[in-house]
């Protein structure tokens, strides 16, 4: 009982990671029918630029929370410089072509920021200092820590605006019609390409709070977090059903569960054959089974034919 | 190599003068003949090992070159099936179970086997939409290499990350290739006979992709990466068809795995990551998408330049700066990945397109370009 309670609770932790970037996707697809492929990089970068931060600021003797509120602070612009760079340079000029070209060129600017970032970061593991002080709290026989019951809280804090921000600003009202339909939505006084950028963004400041998060709760950054983390990500949005802000949310935290159930659990269930090195497995068999049983995501319309 | 097409191109193009339209050919093929003992003279056997990997991508590159270019599904996990071929030669051909089947045995079957998992993969697959559809055949891929990565326990088949070594070299009855072949006249060294092999192969796999193209099914393909519901409106069996062009691709991808294994005599899944996958799609997508000599450009380009790039990094900046600022490996992958973006952005359709693939990509642009809004066609 206290393992599936713990296993719940890592899960937890990791959906909501997760939830964060898969925000990052889910919103972008929304409004350009484009799989941004190097979102996963933008974590990455968020969580070595406040890692940088951290290690500059540790012998000033600051408390560590104010490190890690003044490296996120530092962290989020740069991520969200560089998705405006992104999406002005690599994306914006494909808005015409064939769906695959700016996915090509999404996979460039991925192998560009990992390369990018292997040469200002090295190859090496960094390890993240602690940001909050070890304490646990019991629950049921399972432990959590103050680290973790942050986590789940700034990621829900953080939903909860967005949510609020897409639903009842105008600036959520006029991303809402350019997903629905850009043409008509410029014709309504929409500044469609402001809106693009305005989104991307977004995305990339919770991308780098979720860096930020990764790097804290597993306590190391490298150049290569990026890649599987962005593509997991990418499978939550696709779990929720891609284009829908809450069923992103909900396919992260669904993920996480699933993966921390899954590595706590298969051992046990094939008799020792597969073991939790298995884990990553998880996530793809979700996702093939998600797109094969309900296409549309869980709380997506069908999209089963090509348009 | 271009420039050698090109030049081609233009010495073809009347086929009502059939003298140079035959010299050509012929100038091509003595060149192809003699290019292994030219680069070996020339540049030493790295060059030539080299010249092998390209030929080995030049295959891969026109099995993928099927799904994406002809069939327009696009697949991001294709190294899997090159996986699958390397896995079945390193398996029945090396000392990890004891067996040492022959060349014709495994070949054929490993093109079967991995045509299986190209129809496994593409069955529950075939609903999907592009984009769907690339991230679904990426977590295939990642899946085969996971497995391969820790199938160790609790039966060592794979031997995990360590991987398989010791495997056969290509052999055909006594005659193995690894070792310098003795003609009498001349010793042929092993990188050179493999080089003969993996040429007529690659001119095998070149041979059928072009009767592929211009065959009934090439035609259906085409019309369903066009318009799948027209395509079906006019009575091609989709689901089928589709089916068809996984296998195929996949079964290339085999046979280029098969004789990788028995070139390098050593098989890790390290070699079958997500970024190979990339790298051959890049190939396919910056050659011309269904394009063969498109494709086969492309295959040689990102393999010979990274190359020719990684021996020239070090040395140049040696020369200019005193001292090796950045890591050549890194500066290589560091201008792959800003040439594709360059490359998408000023030529979309690829470097050396199909005239058909370049109006239909114009006729796409033109038809959307009065507003600056953005659009999803395909």
């Amino acid at each position: 009982m206290d393992i599936f309670l713990q296993q719940i609770i890592n899960g937890l932790v990791l959906g909501s990671i997760y939830a964060l970037v898969a925000l990052g996707y889910t919103m972008v697809y929304g409004i350009l029918g484009l799989i941004n492929f190097a979102h996963g990089e933008v974590v990455m970068i968020g969580a070595l630029v406040s890692y940088s931060v951290m290690m500059v600021l540790v012998p000033s003797g600051l408390p560590p929370v104010l490190l890690a509120l003044i490296s996120v602070l530092v962290a989020a612009p740069v991520c969200m410089a560089l998705a405006w760079a992104i999406e002005r340079y690599a994306y914006r000029p494909l808005r015409h072509a064939p769906k695959l070209t700016p996915l090509i060129s999404a996979i460039g600017v991925s192998i560009l920021l990992q390369n990018l970032a292997m040469m200002i970061w090295g190859r090496g593991y960094h390890a993240f200092p602690d940001i909050l002080p070890a304490i646990h709290f019991d629950i049921g026989g399972a432990q959590i820590t103050l680290l973790q019951t942050v986590t789940i809280g700034l990621a829900a804090a953080t939903m909860g605006i967005l949510a609020w921000m897409i639903q009842r600003t105008s600036l959520g009202q006029a991303m809402r019609a350019t997903a629905e339909n850009p043409a008509i939505a410029e014709l309504m006084g929409i500044p469609v390409n402001r809106i693009i950028t305005l989104t991307f963004i977004i995305g990339a400041a919770l991308a780098a709070l979720a860096g930020l998060m990764v790097g804290a709760n597993y306590s190391v950054a490298h150049y290569y977090m990026g890649f599987m983390l962005g593509l997991k990500a990418f499978t939550a949005a696709v779990l929720g059903g891609i284009g829908n802000i809450t069923g992103a949310m909900l396919g992260g935290l669904l993920l996480g569960l699933i993966e921390s159930l899954g590595a706590g659990y298969i051992e046990d269930l094939t008799g020792g054959i597969l073991g939790s090195h298995y884990q990553d497995i998880f996530a793809f068999l979700v996702l093939i089974g998600v797109l094969v049983f309900r296409p549309g995501g869980l709380m997506g319309e069908r999209v089963s034919e090509r348009a | 190599m271009k420039m050698t097409a090109r030049f081609l191109a233009r010495l073809t193009r009347h086929p009502a003068d059939n003298r140079v339209h035959w010299l050509a050919w012929l100038l091509l093929g003595l060149l192809l003949a003699i290019l292994p003992w030219l680069v070996s003279a020339g540049f030493g056997n790295t060059w030539l090992r080299i010249l092998n990997f390209a030929l080995l991508y030049v295959m891969l590159a026109l099995g993928l070159n099927i799904v994406v270019g002809f069939a327009g599904l696009l697949d991001m996990g294709y190294i899997a099936f090159y996986a699958v071929g390397a896995y079945l030669w390193a398996l029945l051909a090396s000392p990890q179970f004891g067996l040492h089947w022959p060349l014709w045995a495994i070949l054929p079957l490993g093109a079967g086997v991995a045509g299986l998992f190209g129809v496994l993969l593409g069955a529950p697959t075939l609903k999907l939409r592009g984009d769907y559809l690339a991230i679904v055949t990426l977590g295939f891929g990642e899946i085969i290499r996971i497995f391969l990565n820790n199938l160790n326990a609790p039966i060592n088949i794979t031997n995990g990350p360590q991987g398989i070594s010791a495997i056969d070299p290509v052999h055909i009855g006594s005659l193995s290739l690894a070792r310098p072949i003795d003609l009498g006249f001349v010793q042929v060294p092993s990188l050179v006979s493999y080089y003969y092999l993996f040429l007529i192969a690659a001119l095998a796999i070149i041979g059928i992709a072009i009767r592929l193209e211009r065959s009934r099914v090439g035609r259906a393909w085409a019309a369903i990466r066009e318009d799948e519901v027209a395509a079906k409106a006019c009575g091609i069996n989709t689901r089928n068809v589709k089916l068809l062009a996984f296998a195929m691709g996949a079964t290339f991808g085999g046979v280029a795995g098969g004789l990788f294994a028995g070139f390098q005599q050593f098989v890790s899944p390290e070699s079958f990551g997500l970024l190979e996958s990339v790298m051959v799609l890049c190939m396919v997508v910056l050659g011309g998408m269904g394009h063969i000599p498109g494709v086969i450009f492309g295959a040689l380009l990102l393999t010979i330049l990274p190359e020719f790039f990684r021996h020239i990094a070090g040395p140049v900046q040696q020369s200019l700066f005193g001292t090796v600022l950045i890591d050549p490996e890194n500066l290589r992958m560091l201008l792959f990945g800003l040439s594709l973006v360059l490359v998408m952005r000023y030529r979309p359709s690829g470097l050396w397109p199909s005239p058909q693939r370049r109006r239909e990509i114009e006729d796409v642009q033109r038809a959307d370009a009065p507003a600056d809004v953005p659009v999803s066609p395909m």
